[in-house]
């Protein structure tokens, strides 16, 4: 560190060491400020994780001894293997948490690509760097089309949907409810759905802005923007936060789908 | 391509060879792991077992991704414990909101 530390003028302003002359953390200023910013959006994502933890915990868990047989019902919270069962194509086949487990592996795929990319940048390897970061993006728009496909499904429910019965007008009348908006759904209390929206859109928002952004150095890489330059560290910026939506991912795939 | 490697600093379009290894090593431990909780999700009674295999695969799982590809492990000691310690916050946080949840049940 002490090295950095000069009074001549024409070491300063080398890449390495910020305004100041010195470079703290051992980070260069952008690297460091996507990490704080990444600390940042983990407060975001937690406070919808702790949120679906609360709302969880506050309900009802479905035991077989008391409820019976499972079948979807507002009273209890619902098993997540008998909600996410479904794989394109396959209709009325009992799948329990295979498209999940496909749209897990799209993104740790498309996170190691990423980080060759990365890796490809180091070396100033303009060719694998475009290769790679093509098929980040290719990752990343299988996973936004799955997940697209997630959430028609989630909204248009089932064939048989749930049964209720309701207080209308002092009288108790029986309705068959389909699928799922935020005030009522077929396959358990009305928070169930809403934290599915909040929780695996937010996710959804971060992935799209991160294929914009990776398109972006993507085009950057290919006009030979960071060759000039002489350093790709655009590239593992960026890097950082694909991965961080991987990370988000992994947590979600934990608590919202295997818990 | 390989013997031209030490004219690589000034012949401008040679490049090093890949170091691929250890990511590709981390990504197959990543998959490894996500396979095991899929048939632990199958397998094992639901409990507080089963949660507390889950919590233990993911934060492995975790560990890799950051330490690894977001290559945090590599970096100086100040950078890690800043990131690491308003994590360590939100997980209490999590927790003490589960035990809330669970004490809004019990007074319903």
């Amino acid at each position: 560190m002490a090295t950095t530390v000069t009074t001549e003028s024409t070491e300063l302003f080398d890449k390495k060491t910020w305004m100041g002359g010195v470079e703290p953390m051992n980070a260069s200023y952008g690297k460091l400020m996507m990490w704080f910013f990444l600390i940042s959006d983990t407060f975001t994502f937690s406070a919808l994780l702790v949120t679906y933890g609360l709302i969880r915990f506050s309900f009802p868990a479905y035991d077989p001894a008391i409820h019976g047989a499972f079948q979807f019902s507002n009273l209890y919270w619902p098993i997540p293997e008998q909600v996410y069962n479904s794989v394109p194509f396959l209709h009325g086949v009992d799948a329990p948490l295979i498209f999940v487990g496909i749209m897990t592996f799209i993104l740790i795929f498309s996170s190691v690509t990423m980080v060759l990319a990365v890796e490809a940048g180091h070396r100033m390897d303009r060719p694998t760097v475009e290769k790679y970061m093509l098929w980040t993006i290719l990752g990343g728009f299988a996973f936004l089309g799955c997940q697209a496909w997630e959430w028609s499904h989630f909204i248009h429910g089932t064939e048989q949907g749930m049964s209720i019965k309701e207080l209308v007008g002092g009288e108790w009348v029986s309705r068959t409810v389909f699928g799922a908006n935020l005030t009522e759904n077929q396959y358990g209390p009305p928070a169930f759905a809403d934290l599915f929206f909040f929780i695996t859109g937010f996710h959804g928002t971060h992935v799209f802005s991160g294929v914009l952004l990776n398109v972006l150095i993507f085009y950057r890489t290919a006009t030979g923007l960071y060759q000039r330059r002489g350093h790709y560290e655009m590239v593992e910026k960026v890097g950082l936060y694909w991965h961080f939506v991987d990370l988000v991912w992994v947590f979600v795939f934990t608590f919202f789908y295997l818990v | 391509m390989s013997d031209h490697n030490h004219h690589a600093d000034h012949a401008g379009t040679e490049v090093a060879p890949a170091q691929t290894k250890r990511i590709w090593q981390v990504f197959i431990i990543l998959s490894a792991v996500t396979t095991v909780e899929f048939i632990i999700a199958f397998t094992i009674k639901s409990g507080y077992f089963k949660t507390s295999l889950f919590v233990g695969l993911t934060i492995v799982k975790a560990f890799y991704i950051v330490g690894e590809f977001m290559h945090l492990k590599h970096e100086v000691k100040g950078l890690i414990w800043a990131i690491l310690l308003p994590t360590l916050f939100v997980c209490w946080l999590l927790l003490a909101m589960m035990l809330e949840g669970g004490s809004i049940f019990n007074l319903r």
